[in-house]
C-alpha cells in the first residue's frame, strides 16, 4: 500500500514532465531533449528565489513556473525556430546540443557540487494516514498534478488557443493556411510544457532534496519514455504512461529488492518492448507517415 | 598518367608520410604527444564508423558508447592474465571460461569487434522498426542499459570498481593502423552499390524501397559494420588508458562523437577524419581556458567545465548557421586536390 502511494507520487511527477514532451512533439514532431534540463533550471531558480530573494515559497514557486515557461519560449526561439524547415536530424542534434549547453553552463556558473533544496516545512511533515506513515509531499504531488492537469485540459479543449494547438498537431500546414499565427501557438505550447516541467522540477527537488546540473537527465528520459508508452502526442496518454511507469518502477523494486540496481534499466526495457509490440503506445492513434 | 594509378600512388605516398611521422614521434615524441596522437587515431576510427550510420544512412543513432563499452570490456577481459583477474575481482569471482582465458592483443581486438557486432545484431530488430526520434531514444536507452548492466553484473565486469592495470598494448602503430583500415573499408563500402543504396535511403526511404532497395538489410549492414569498428576502437581505448569503469563510457562520449561528425559534415568521411583530428588536438589545446590565464594586466581564473560549454556552443552554432560543417557531403579526394591545383596554375 505504502509502495503504491509512492508509485503514484513518482508517476505523477513523470506525468507532469511527460506532458511537455508530448505537447511539443505533437506540434513540432521534435523530441525536446532539453526538456529534462528545464527541471534543473527550475530547481535552481527556486533555490535562488527562496534563498537570495527570500521570497516565501507560495510566491516563488508560481513565479519560477512562469519564468521557466518564458525560458522555454526563449529556448525554442534560439535553438529550434531557425531550423523549422531543416531536416529533422538537424533539429534533434540542436536539441541535444541545447541540453548539453544548459548542463555545462550550470556547472560553470553554479558548480557541479549538489546544492540542498530549501524544502518548506509544510511539505516535509510526516503524517499518519490509516496507519501508513507518509510524507505530506507524497500526497500533495498527485493532487497538485491533477489540478495542473485540469487547468491544462481546460486550456487545450475549451479555449481558442487550445483549439489552434490541437489543429496544429493534426496538420501543421493547413493550420497555417487558416490564418493562425503558428509561432504564437508554438510559443504557448513551449510555455505550458515548460511551466509544467518547472512544477515537476520543484517537486522532484523537494522529494530528493539535492539539486545538481545533471538532475534533469534521468527524469527527462523516463518522462519521455512515459510519453511514448502512453502514445506520444496524446496528453491523457502521457499521464497514463507516467503513472504506469512510476508504479512499475516502485513496485519492481518493492517486490524484487535484488533487482534494485536494475531499476534504471527497467524504463528502457519497457520502451523497447512497447516499440516492438505496440509502437503507438497505450492510447496512441496509428502513426501516419508524414515525411 | 592514368587518374587511378596517380591516386593509388598518392595514397601510398600519404601512407608513407604518415608512417614516417609516426616513427619520428614514437622515437622522439614526448609521452604527452604520443598520447594525443593515439587519441586522435581512436577518435578517427570512432567518428568515421559513427558517420557511416548517422551521415550516410541518415539515421540518428545515439548508442555508440554502448558498443565502445562492450568492445573495451571484451578485449580487456581477454588480455588480462588469470592471476590479474583473480586480484581484480575481489567482490565476486569472474565467471568460468573468462577467468582462465588469455589471448594476444590482436585476437582480443577482433573479439571486441565481433562481440559488439553481435549485440548490435540483437538490438537491431527493435531499433529498425522505428525511425527518426524514436530510433534516437531507443539507441540512447541501449547505451544506458549497457552502463547499468556493467555496474550490476559484478561477476562479468567487476561492477563499479572497473578493471584496472591493463597492459598498455595500444601503440601508435596499432591505433593508426586500425584508423587507416577503418577509413579504407568505410570508403570502399560507401562507394560501392551498398553505399549508394544507403544514401538513397537517407534521401527518401519510400522512394528507395520502390526502387527495390531493402532498407532493413542496408541499414543493418551499416549498423553492424559501425558497431564492429566501435568495438575495436573500444578495445584500443581500454588498452590506452589501462583502467576502465562503467562511468567512463557515458552519453558524454556519444555527444563528443556527434560534435565531431556534425562539425566535419554529416556524410563525409574525410570531414569526420579532419574533425576528429581537430577535436583530439583542440580538446587539449582548449585546456587553456580551464587553467588560470595571465593577460598581463589581469589574471583570469580558470573555469573548470568551460571546455564542454565551448564544445556545446560550437555544435549549436554549426548546426544553426553552417549546417554543412567543414566538408558538407563532399569528400577530399585526390581528383579534387589536383583539379584545384590545376586551376591555381592556370590562374
Amino acid at each position: 500500500m505504502q509502495q503504491i502511494i509512492n508509485g503514484i507520487s513518482l508517476g505523477s511527477l513523470y506525468a507532469l514532465v511527460a506532458i511537455g514532451y508530448t505537447m511539443v512533439y505533437g506540434i513540432l514532431r521534435l523530441i525536446n531533449f532539453a526538456h529534462g534540463d528545464l527541471l534543473m533550471v527550475a530547481a535552481y531558480a527556486a533555490i535562488y528565489a527562496v534563498t537570495l530573494l527570500s521570497l516565501p515559497w507560495q510566491i516563488s514557486f508560481p513565479l519560477v513556473m512562469v519564468l521557466t515557461g518564458l525560458f522555454g519560449i526563449f529556448l525554442d526561439r534560439v535553438a529550434y525556430k531557425p531550423l523549422r524547415d531543416a531536416p529533422r536530424i538537424s533539429l534533434l542534434i540542436s536539441a541535444i546540443g541545447a541540453s548539453f549547453l544548459l548542463e555545462n553552463l550550470a556547472i560553470v556558473l553554479i558548480g557541479g557540487v549538489p546544492k540542498g533544496f530549501p524544502r518548506p516545512e509544510a511539505f516535509a511533515k510526516v503524517i499518519d494516514l490509516w496507519g501508513l506513515r507518509i510524507q505530506v509531499l507524497t500526497v500533495y504531488t498527485p493532487i497538485l498534478t491533477l489540478v495542473l492537469l485540469m487547468g491544462l485540459l481546460y486550456i487545450v479543449h475549451r479555449t481558442k488557443v487550445g483549439k489552434a494547438m490541437r489543429a496544429a498537431s493534426k496538420d501543421f500546414e493547413t493550420t497555417r493556411l487558416m490564418g493562425i499565427n503558428l509561432d504564437r501557438i508554438i510559443a504557448v505550447t513551449f510555455f505550458l510544457g515548460s511551466s509544467l516541467a518547472a512544477a515537476g522540477g520543484i517537486m522532484w527537488a523537494m522529494k530528493y532534496p539535492q539539486v545538481n546540473p545533471f538532475m534533469g537527465v534521468i527524469p527527462g528520459l523516463k518522462a519521455f519514455i512515459a510519453a511514448v508508452l502512453g502514445g506520444i502526442g496524446n496528453i491523457a496518454g502521457a499521464v497514463v504512461g507516467g503513472f504506469v511507469l512510476g508504479l512499475g518502477e516502485i513496485l519492481i523494486v518493492a517486490l524484487f529488492p535484488q533487482m534494485a540496481q536494475y531499476r534504471d534499466a527497467f524504463a528502457f526495457t519497457v520502451l523497447i518492448l512497447v516499440l516492438l509490440f505496440r509502437p503507438t503506445g497505450i492510447m496512441g492513434e496509428p502513426i501516419t507517415d508524414k515525411t | 598518367m592514368e587518374t587511378s594509378t596517380r591516386n593509388t600512388l598518392c595514397n601510398i605516398v600519404l601512407l608513407a608520410v604518415l608512417a614516417v611521422v609516426l616513427y619520428v614521434f614514437e622515437k622522439h615524441g614526448t609521452e604527452y604527444q604520443i598520447r594525443i596522437l593515439n587519441n586522435m587515431a581512436i577518435f578517427i576510427t570512432l567518428a568515421v564508423s559513427y558517420n557511416l550510420v548517422n551521415g550516410f544512412c541518415g539515421i540518428l543513432h545515439l548508442g555508440p558508447n554502448a558498443f565502445i563499452t562492450i568492445g573495451a570490456y571484451t578485449s580487456a577481459l581477454l588480455t588480462m592474465s588469470p592471476a590479474e583477474k583473480q586480484l581484480s575481482f575481489i567482490i565476486e569471482p569472474l565467471i568460468w571460461p573468462l577467468s582462465v582465458m588469455q589471448v594476444p592483443f590482436a585476437v582480443s581486438l577482433i573479439a571486441a569487434g565481433l562481440t559488439a557486432t553481435i549485440f548490435a545484431f540483437l538490438i537491431s530488430f527493435p531499433v529498425f522498426r522505428v525511425r527518426g526520434d524514436y530510433l534516437a531514444i531507443v539507441t540512447l536507452g541501449f547505451g544506458e542499459v549497457i552502463r547499468v548492466l556493467c555496474n550490476a553484473m559484478q561477476s562479468l565486469t567487476n561492477g563499479p570498481l572497473g578493471l584496472k592495470g591493463l597492459t598498455p598494448y595500444t601503440t601508435l602503430w596499432w591505433s593508426w593502423g586500425v584508423a587507416v583500415f577503418t577509413v579504407v573499408v568505410i570508403t570502399k563500402l560507401v562507394n560501392s552499390s551498398y553505399g549508394r543504396a544507403m544514401k538513397a535511403i537517407r534521401e527518401d526511404e519510400t522512394a528507395a524501397k520502390a526502387m527495390g532497395v531493402d532498407p532493413f538489410r542496408h541499414l543493418l549492414l551499416a549498423f553492424l559494420i559501425s558497431a564492429f569498428f566501435s568495438g575495436v576502437a573500444g578495445g584500443l581505448l581500454a588498452h590506452l588508458i589501462t583502467t576502465i569503469s562503467p562511468t567512463l563510457f557515458t552519453f558524454f562520449l556519444t555527444f563528443n562523437l556527434l560534435i565531431i561528425i556534425v562539425v566535419g559534415g554529416l556524410g563525409s568521411t574525410s570531414g569526420a577524419v579532419i574533425a576528429a583530428a581537430l577535436f583530439a588536438w583542440g580538446g587539449e589545446a582548449l585546456r587553456v581556458v580551464e587553467s588560470p590565464m595571465n593577460l598581463g594586466f589581469i589574471t583570469l581564473p580558470g573555469i573548470p567545465g568551460m571546455r564542454m560549454v565551448l564544445f556545446s556552443i560550437i555544435l549549436m552554432v554549426v548546426i544553426l548557421f553552417a549546417r554543412r560543417g567543414i566538408m558538407g557531403r563532399s569528400e577530399l579526394s585526390w581528383n579534387r586536390v589536383f583539379a584545384a591545383l590545376r586551376l591555381q596554375t592556370k590562374a
